[in-house]
């Protein structure tokens, strides 16, 4: 809402307050001011001309040589580029010196051979929005009116001398969307009166209800209609005063009816509606819901196809306007318009609501019946106009209002303690405070067995509870005056549950193994959504998605990941290490929504260790992403628990995939990238892990003992077998551990050749095995008979022994 | 005899000086002290004289050998210090070369912040709740004051998946949810989360985001509760000297509601571009808990009250590290990311 000080100061008392002071003194007690634009800054200089003499450049078709009164003895010369300049106008006149908007300066030129001492202006040169700008000077300069004299400043003629404050508004404080909502919550942050405007005028004794019959027919929809009839109306220009005005508040000037509708609708808030009466053509209007398929074409030319929940506003026979959302074209008021039928009515803002939605027509008007107009304001913006018709147009009021009338009215009533007051806000307000801010609210009140009981005015329509007047003294008092205390509660324990402290560590280890937190969209196109699942679940999708990029809820971090992955490979990092901690989601959970998982999942690509000057590079396999994952394992102490199988999916190196496995159910996977995606995403060597990390974090482990460090020695064997390369390390430990006793206490592969030296199809690997007893020093006769049997137990199953 | 010894003696010592590494010098001690050596052979030459001469020859040949045995090991001392000194001497290294990189990744930036956060109000005594972020209409918008057809709808476009069901618009659901779930006993969270708008990607909008709420729900608590709780807030994350101011505004689900201004940490309140000239930089909104939100969570608005607040993790690293566009956030550049490594402070 653009407020205007000039327009503003016709209701309330702003006499010596700065625009900046009092653009602050809203904002810090409720209303945001976003901008304070002083519309004559940079302006100089721009007074009134006369065009005298106006004829054609003889060197350009397209210029004119004025000559221009402007105030002083002798005229001026000025040329003129504009279509729609001629002898005889009032303009506006920018003189050598002058200073237009954005820092233009005006001097003595010449133009094609011939001087111009200044510039004739048009409106959008002055620093009005082409959208404010009247029709008929949107594509040349302003004329101004013929009482307007030579040399006089422009500027105030124009409504320049002013400024303008952009309120920003909360959907509560729609009281605000009006002049005098605006002039109320001046005047109780200044503590001053609220001048209301001149409603009164003359009416011709014929009743305006011998023209009009009126039917609602739709009261829950429509509870007031109130129509004023105004006969022998001149449409016209409006005058210069109410143009600036409108433009100041951002509407552009049509003709003087459709003006002082606007103009009402700006001051009080309440829309208004104009229809001719004459082109009404019944003599009737009955207000209803539309008929199935019904059809209008509205002011803006376009046709429009009605539900029957839209409210209309018919002659009897056929629509003539949207009900609070837009006007027909088939009643609009135009030029030889003679009687005019002025509409004031109260629309539920619900059905204003859906009605404005479902046709994607949003105006000044819809968007103040949608939140509620004041009810009592609503037949006094009707008389306003018609005064205001009586005064600009030489309208002929007809007495009386034609009215349906069955819309409550009454001030919601609140009551609320001072104490109840003070103890929210943690405050000591005195009694007598608040009700000088109930006052200067205009809030009327009675004090009552020490309580405040409060008729909260119908203008203010966010005010009906208890918290509201809280708000209301508090913000008038001065958020400033509160004192800063902490609560006062029970004393309760803080801190992150287990699964939540867990996740940091996970986040912390995979960071301490070299990867970096990336954070990716949630939201993918749906062909993309299951790729990398590690379930089969139906898929989440949007209702109205804005792209198919971003319609479906994932079911693996990988995609986004890997997309991260390309990008910084195609910005020459080559050396990638992502991991993200993230929901999935899995269709159709409990209660409808989907099932959320937590996952965690990591992309290296390029080097592991770069080749420093000492050399040791080592590019990135799935070893050493599978080392994190065991590692992460070991953090959250379920290495017990973890092992991997061959596993395969789409997407997946099907010789380089693993199935992680938790107790034998699969919580996850490792593996490299298939060489066609890495292709499709123009990524070499690519290993990626996902895990379900909720299943990981939620699995309970053992409460943490010591074990004692041994103070015997431990005995060390290694063998090394030659196997067919099928067979797998796991199968080979397996049976080293089934076969050994209690004191066997680690087995690793220390080495695997699978080069030339072997013979087709085979591979050598070798174990190292560690023998410990914590009771006693082993002797090296029981190992060897400890080690022999496990030898031949792998010579059973088809092991060779190699020395 | 004796002159024998004498010039035996001066031979071992001027060998012993001439021994040039450790290695000639054992050659010197093997020649002269060894058992094939000529002192033993002296000694061993004994017999044949004159047994009232023997203790003093004998008592003559040690105190040689003694002479010879001593200088032998200071001149083995000296060489052996020589030869270390050269071997360390051929060890040396360039330690201006670069060391060996330890690999290590860091938080997103984001997390950063959360975390910082999450710290500071568990060190005041709060929990961290969280939730789904697939929410029902109820959690989101019902149970918070926001019935349908409420106009502060509009303020947040959302991503519905059915009628009922959408992608949560900030994570005040988890706010409803937690005051279900405590069943009207008092209670301190925050709940940090991913939230949804429908917004058109660009500098500062992103349809994916994060949020921080927080809620104090209890007996007796008062906006100046809030005031305090905010203002230590402020100065943790944004330095000591931070002052803050509360400006009224407008969340259907608190009344009074407010937001939060500090005042700003690059010019100290004098005005540049970071505060857009105001000398403050607003950081978040809050309020006390609307009566109908405590009702519907379970709570009688005449018994209890609460505040609420909330930010965006994503304004605060923005302001705290200068950076200009949130699309950083969601793009995962390491050039980015690698940049939020090191402590401060
Ligand atoms: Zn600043």
């Amino acid at each position: 809402m653009k407020i205007s000080l000039n327009w503003l100061s016709d209701y309330v008392d702003i006499e010596g307050v700065e625009p900046a002071e009092l653009a602050e003194k809203i904002t810090r007690s409720g209303i945001e001011v976003d901008a304070v634009d002083n519309r004559s800054e940079g302006l100089k200089n721009i007074v009134v001309g006369h065009v005298l003499e106006c004829s054609q450049h003889p060197q350009a078709d397209k210029l004119n040589i004025c000559r221009v009164d402007v105030g002083e003895e002798e005229p001026s010369q000025i040329i003129c580029g504009a279509p729609n300049v001629a002898a005889g106008q009032k303009v506006v006149v920018a003189r050598p010196g002058a200073r237009l908007p954005g820092g233009v300066k005006i001097k003595k030129a010449k133009l094609r051979g011939e001087e111009s001492h200044g510039m004739i202006c048009s409106l959008q040169e002055l620093g009005f929005d082409g959208k404010v700008v009247p029709k008929a000077y949107a594509s040349g300069i302003y004329v101004l009116p013929e009482d307007a004299r030579p040399g006089e400043d422009a500027l105030g003629l124009l409504g320049l001398d002013d400024t303008v404050l952009e309120l920003d508004l909360t959907p509560n404080r729609s009281d605000a969307l009006s002049m005098l909502g605006a002039a109320y919550e001046a005047a109780a942050i200044l503590s001053k009166d609220v001048n209301l405007p001149e409603t009164a005028h003359e009416e011709s004794a014929e009743p305006a209800s011998g023209l009009l019959n009126l039917r609602v027919d739709a009261a829950e929809a429509n509870p007031l209609y109130a129509a004023k009839v105004v006969r022998n109306v001149k449409v016209g220009e409006s005058p210069e005063w109410l143009k600036a005005r409108l433009m100041a508040a951002g509407v552009r000037p049509l003709n003087n009816i459709v003006d002082i509708t606007n103009y009402v609708l700006m001051e009080y808030g309440q829309p208004l509606h104009a229809f001719d009466y004459d082109r009404l053509g019944t003599g009737e209007i009955v207000v209803r819901h539309a008929a199935e398929g019904e059809v209008i074409e509205t002011l803006d030319g376009t046709e429009r196809k009605l539900e029957p929940h839209h409210l209309l506003i018919t002659n009897g026979r056929e629509p003539v306007a949207i009900a609070g959302v837009m006007g027909g074209a088939n009643s609009e008021v135009h030029d030889g318009t003679t009687t005019v039928v002025i509409e004031a009515a109260y629309f539920s803002p619900a059905s204003v609501r859906k009605t404005s939605r479902e046709l994607g027509l949003r105006s000044d008007a819809s968007t103040r019946f949608e939140k509620g107009v004041d009810p009592n304001r609503v037949i006094e913006a009707g008389e306003r106009a018609a005064a205001l018709m009586a005064d600009l147009a030489g309208g002929e009021v007809l007495s009386g209002t034609v009215l349906f009338d069955e819309l409550d009215k009454e001030p919601k009533r609140v009551t609320v303690s001072p104490d109840f007051i003070n103890e929210r806000l943690g405050m000591k307000i005195p009694f007598e405070e608040m009700e000088e801010i109930l006052r200067r609210l205009q809030f009327p009140y009675e004090a009552v067995n020490g309580q405040f009981v409060i008729d909260a005015p119908t203008r203010r329509v966010d005010i009906s509870i208890p918290e509201d007047i809280v708000e209301e003294i508090a913000r008038l008092y001065g958020y400033d005056e509160i004192p800063a205390t902490l609560p006062v509660t029970e004393s309760l324990p803080g801190g992150l549950t287990p699964y939540q402290d867990k996740r940091r560590t996970v986040r912390r280890y995979l960071e301490g193994a070299g990867l970096y937190q990336a954070i990716t969209y949630s939201l993918t196109s749906e062909s993309e959504s299951q790729k990398f699942a590690l379930e089969t679940a139906p898929v989440t999708r949007l209702l109205m998605p804005m792209s198919e990029e971003r319609s479906t809820l994932r079911q693996s971090l990988l995609p986004h990941l890997l997309d991260a992955v390309t990008y910084n490979t195609a910005r020459q990092t080559s050396s990638v290490a992502l991991y993200e901690v993230g929901s999935v989601f899995l269709g159709e959970g409990e209660d409808g929504l989907p099932t959320e998982v937590e996952h965690a999942a990591g992309a290296v690509t390029g080097e592991w260790s770069a080749a420093g000057w000492q050399g040791g590079q080592k590019r990135v396999d799935f070893f050493a992403v599978k080392g994190i994952v065991e590692g992460l394992a070991t953090e959250l102490g379920l290495s017990d628990k973890l092992s991997f199988r061959k596993g395969e999916m789409d997407g997946l190196h099907p010789g380089r995939t693993a199935d992680v496995l938790l107790d034998g159910e699969r919580v996850g996977i490792i593996a490299q990238l298939h060489p066609s995606e890495q292709k499709a995403r123009d990524l070499k060597d690519t290993v990626v892990f996902e895990l379900n990390l909720q299943r990981l974090l939620r699995e309970e482990t053992e409460p943490l003992l010591y074990t004692p460090v041994p103070k015997f020695p431990s005995i060390s064997r290694d063998i090394a077998l030659v196997v067919p390369k099928a067979v797998q390390a796991a199968a080979l430990e397996s049976t080293i551990r089934t076969n050994a006793g209690s004191i066997l206490k680690d087995v690793h592969v220390f080495d695997v050749y699978e080069g030339d030296r072997m013979e087709e199809g085979m591979k050598s690997i070798a174990f190292s095995l560690t023998y410990l007893d914590p009771e006693r020093t082993l002797t090296d006769e029981e190992v060897s008979e400890m080690h022999n049997r496990i030898v031949a137990a792998l010579e059973s199953e088809g092991a060779q022994i190699r020395n | 005899m004796e002159q024998q010894l004498q010039q035996l003696k001066d031979e071992a010592l001027q060998a012993i000086a001439s021994a040039a590494d450790v290695k000639s010098l054992n050659d010197v001690r093997v020649k002269y002290l060894g058992k094939k050596g000529p002192i033993t052979d002296l000694l061993k030459g004994m017999g044949k004289l004159p047994a009232e001469e023997r203790p003093k020859m004998g008592a003559l040949v040690n105190e040689v050998r003694g002479e010879v045995t001593a200088e032998l090991e200071s001149r083995m001392a000296v060489l052996e210090e020589e030869a270390v000194a050269k071997k360390l001497d051929a060890e040396s290294i360039d330690v201006t070369l670069p060391g060996t990189p330890v690999r290590t990744g860091n938080h997103h930036p984001l997390t950063r912040i959360i975390e910082e956060i999450e710290d500071f109000f568990i060190s005041m005594g709060y929990e961290v709740a969280e939730g789904p972020e697939v929410e029902k209409d109820y959690y989101n918008f019902e149970a918070l004051n926001l019935p349908k057809g409420h106009p502060a709808r509009d303020m947040q476009d959302s991503f519905y998946i059915t009628e009922d069901i959408l992608l949560r618009t900030h994570t005040s659901p988890v706010q409803a949810r937690t005051m279900e779930a405590k069943q009207g006993k008092p209670f301190k969270i925050i709940c940090p989360g991913k939230v949804y708008r429908r917004d058109n990607d660009d500098a500062t909008h992103s349809h994916q985001f994060t949020q921080i709420e927080g809620l104090v729900v209890g007996e007796n608590i008062r906006m100046s509760d809030l005031k305090g709780t905010l203002d230590r807030f402020a100065k943790k994350m944004f330095g000591e000297d931070r002052e803050i101011r509360l400006r009224p505004s407008y969340f259907p689900f608190t009344e009074p509601s407010v937001e939060m201004d500090i005042s700003c940490f690059k010019c100290g309140g004098s005005g540049c571009n970071v505060c857009k000239k105001t000398g403050w930089i607003e950081i978040l909104g809050a309020g006390m808990v609307h009566p109908n939100v405590l009702r519907m969570g379970g709570y009688d608005p005449d018994v209890h009250s609460g505040f609420a607040f909330g930010m965006g993790p994503e304004r605060i690293a923005m302001l705290k590290y200068g950076i200009e566009d949130i699309r950083h956030f969601y793009t995962d550049d390491l050039r980015f990311i690698g940049q939020f490594r090191r402590t401060e402070g």
